[in-house]
């Protein structure tokens, strides 16, 4: 461009203002944004970045994301070099806090945009105390269970409240056709953790207060509450499909889509995949309760969080940016692009699709908890986590019973967690 | 003084050897040397919230003797050797007969037959494993209804996801797909051995059996200490075929933890658990150490009263 000025010299003028704006533009805010959602590039291009910029066209946005595997460590390196983008996509907890506490995250207390949200869905990133906050909460999975309801009609079932009638359905489905009637493996071991404890146990230990007390030493994973919860989850085992000790994930999936099993433990974020595979019409229901009239409880995760680069030149601009994200619009776009993650917080949005509807919905019935192994407790050695993923496991194989679970994963947290102790 | 310098002028520095040897050697220094060394001194150290400091041999104190972690690592320790076992005991022998009917001459088509044999042994892990798990799958495998073909239907399980049969199975698909391999190296060592040897045997009257046991054998015992050597390093480094099937966490129960998953799990982390990097060494370092022992006593025991026969 210089050149051409030079070899024009009538139009310097012209030139020199051609220049400058060009210059200003690019002094002007472009905000990178780290993230592992290669799959929501399209989205963000499509549908976020050109909503925004309805609101804000001087403020550039620039979507970069990293593949999930090595977001972690690639985004370490860029924060350690300073090369890293000014908005930062926060997996939950620990290894958000932990960079966090080495600097690299700026505290955001005080951003007008989380007023919006509540004390669970902050709670995946916000110091152990509880006084600083590092991370907006951007999306949610919910848990529960989704039922294919042409079997339903088929067998001319209702939809389990109870777990009386959440058993007595799948024994009918047992009894009365050949669908498995409860579709899940224990080959992964983590569906066994995720889709089987952390989904029905909310109900027994009462939500946030049971696992805040996991946290504060009040209650122990050998309460009867927990024994519960893995006693429950013994029960599935006649009710899984044939050989599920080697059923992977995968398996799961393509075997509920391919209309061969009635109920699926699942996580929202199959419902992108069902939508795309399944052509048949599937519902939702929450974990069943213990007795009619019961609250209930659902494990609302907090999954995505987005925060600020302490070392970006940008930080009003990110700022105002993340204000958008705790509103109503982004929300409802968000919800909508991507079925199965729902926005953390409070405004009522209105999402389209059926099922993801359906999930939402419960946060108006029940009350929210997050994993429980999540904050804090998988910190130490053994990591209690992994120790939830083979107990479930084994619990549903049969070769643990619900008790040795308990004690078993309850003298793994007293070997290093001082409240427990 | 001027008598080595005289010496000097006759014998000039031998430039062309560092000048061939350089390129390989900076390689091997660089990728195998540099990280092997780097990796012994990082378990010497722990790392505290950022802090690196000398622990000496702590790590390896904690490895063998608290409770969560020697708990894990005998596990992993035992079952590796289990699995060696199984390759010793199945992958050897087999390879071992495979290569004798291949060296037949009244064997018609040996060449395809070879082919088809060592073709497993090229494909990625990825892939084995993928289309073991289909084959075996309860629910679209075709082994079930492979075996009620044959009335043995009632013996079909889960096997892949059973903790008494996991390992075991995993043993089995990594024999089918490295038996090609012992079978190369022993048939090649087989066609060598000179006709006129074997005509003689025959001449004086041996039966085929005691020309095998008697002749051949003997000659081919090198190459089985070889092979036995390679598949004792290959099994105490395996990781992929677990990794590829059952996952970091290699359940059930890690039934098939083998020391290469446990070592993944502590060096990087695993889901919720945060990677360790000194820790992770002291367990490679445990790796090295065993397969370093392992060969030595190998070579001490075995290697050296092999007699060798030039043709």
């Amino acid at each position: 461009m210089r050149k051409v000025c030079s070899a024009l010299p009538s139009y310097k003028l012209a030139c020199f203002a051609t220049l400058l704006l060009a210059g200003m533009a690019q002094a002007s805010d472009t905000l990178y944004v780290e993230s592992w959602r290669t799959d929501d590039a399209n989205i963000w291009s499509d549908t976020i970045i050109p909503a925004f910029n309805k609101h804000h066209p001087d403020i550039k946005i620039q979507f970069s994301p990293t593949p999930p595997t090595d977001y972690n460590s690639a985004l370490q390196a860029k924060l350690q070099a300073g090369s890293a983008g000014d908005i930062i996509t926060c997996r939950p907890f620990d290894a958000s806090l932990q960079l966090f506490d080495s600097g690299y995250l700026e505290k955001l207390n005080g951003l007008k945009g989380l007023e919006d949200f509540s004390d669970v869905a902050k709670s995946a990133w916000v110091t152990d105390d509880g006084r600083e906050q590092f991370c907006l909460p951007m999306a949610s999975v919910i848990h529960g269970f989704i039922y294919n309801k042409e079997i339903f009609e088929e067998l001319n079932l209702t939809v389990p409240k109870t777990q009386d009638e959440f058993f007595k359905v799948l024994a009918k489905i047992k009894s009365e056709s050949r669908y498995t009637p409860l579709d899940m493996g224990t080959a992964d071991q983590w569906e066994a953790a995720t889709m089987g404890f952390q989904n029905i146990g909310p109900n027994y230990w009462k939500g946030e207060a049971g696992r805040k007390g996991l946290i504060d030493g009040t209650a122990k994973l050998t309460d009867q509450a927990y024994v519960d919860t893995w006693k429950e989850l013994a029960k599935w085992k006649p009710y899984l499909g044939r050989g599920f000790e080697a059923q992977k994930y995968s398996d799961s999936q393509n075997l509920f889509t391919l209309g061969r099993a009635a109920i699926y433990p699942a996580g929202s974020w199959d419902i992108q995949t069902f939508n795309n595979q399944a052509d048949f019409e599937f519902g939702a229901f929450p974990p069943p309760v213990l007795k009619q009239g019961d609250t209930c409880y659902i494990s609302d995760h907090t999954d995505i969080g987005m925060g600020i680069n302490a070392a970006s030149k940008h930080k009003e601009a990110a700022k105002i940016f993340l204000n958008w994200m705790a509103s109503a619009e982004f929300g409802e776009l968000f919800a909508n692009a991507v079925p199965g993650f729902f926005p953390l917080s409070n405004h009522s949005v209105a999402i389209k699709d059926p099922a993801a509807q359906t999930f939402i919905s419960w946060r108006q019935q029940c009350e929210s908890t997050i994993r429980n192994s999540y904050q804090i407790l998988s910190r130490g050695t053994p990591n209690l986590e992994n120790q939830l993923w083979n107990v479930s496991a084994q619990v549903i194989n049969g070769t643990m019973t619900p008790e040795q679970a308990a004690t078993e994963t309850q003298q793994g947290l007293e070997q290093w967690y001082g409240p427990q102790q | 003084m001027m008598f080595s310098k005289r010496t000097k002028e006759h014998k000039p520095f031998p430039w062309h050897l560092w000048v061939f040897l350089g390129p390989g050697l900076l390689i091997y220094l660089t990728f195998s040397v540099y990280p092997l060394l780097d990796t012994l001194i990082l378990s010497l150290y722990e790392e505290q919230a950022g802090q690196s400091e000398f622990v000496g041999l702590k790590n390896f104190i904690t490895l063998v003797t608290d409770e969560n972690w020697s708990s894990a690592f005998w596990n992993a320790l035992s079952n590796n050797l289990q699995f060696f076992a199984f390759h010793m005991l199945l992958q050897n022998p087999i390879g071992l007969l495979l290569a004798v009917l291949l060296s037949s001459p009244k064997l018609r088509l040996a060449s395809s037959y070879r082919t088809l044999i060592f073709m497993p042994t090229m494909l990625s892990v990825v892939i084995i494993g993928f289309v073991w798990q289909l084959i075996l799958s309860p629910i679209w495998g075709i082994s079930e209804e492979f075996l009620y073909s044959i009335g043995l239907g009632q013996y079909f399980d889960a096997w892949l996801g059973k903790e008494g049969s996991a390992l075991v199975t995993l043993s089995f698909i990594s024999v089918w797909q490295f038996v090609g391999i012992p079978m190369m190296l022993i048939y090649a060592t087989l066609l060598n051995i000179p006709d006129d040897i074997i005509d003689a045997s025959t001449v004086d009257g041996a039966s085929p059996m005691q020309t095998f046991f008697h002749i051949k054998l003997p000659l081919i015992l090198p190459t089985i200490a070889m092979v036995s050597i390679l598949t004792f390093v290959a099994n105490f480094n395996a990781f992929e075929l677990i990794y590829a099937v059952k996952g970091a966490l290699a359940g059930p129960n890690f039934s098939t933890d083998l020391l290469g998953t446990f070592f993944y799990r502590t060096f990087f982390g695993f889901q919720l658990q945060q990677g360790s990097s000194t820790m992770g060494a002291a367990v490679a370092t445990l790796m090295f150490l065993i397969i370093l022992v392992g060969v030595m006593l190998f070579l001490f025991f075995i290697q050296r009263r092999i007699q060798r026969f030039q043709f």
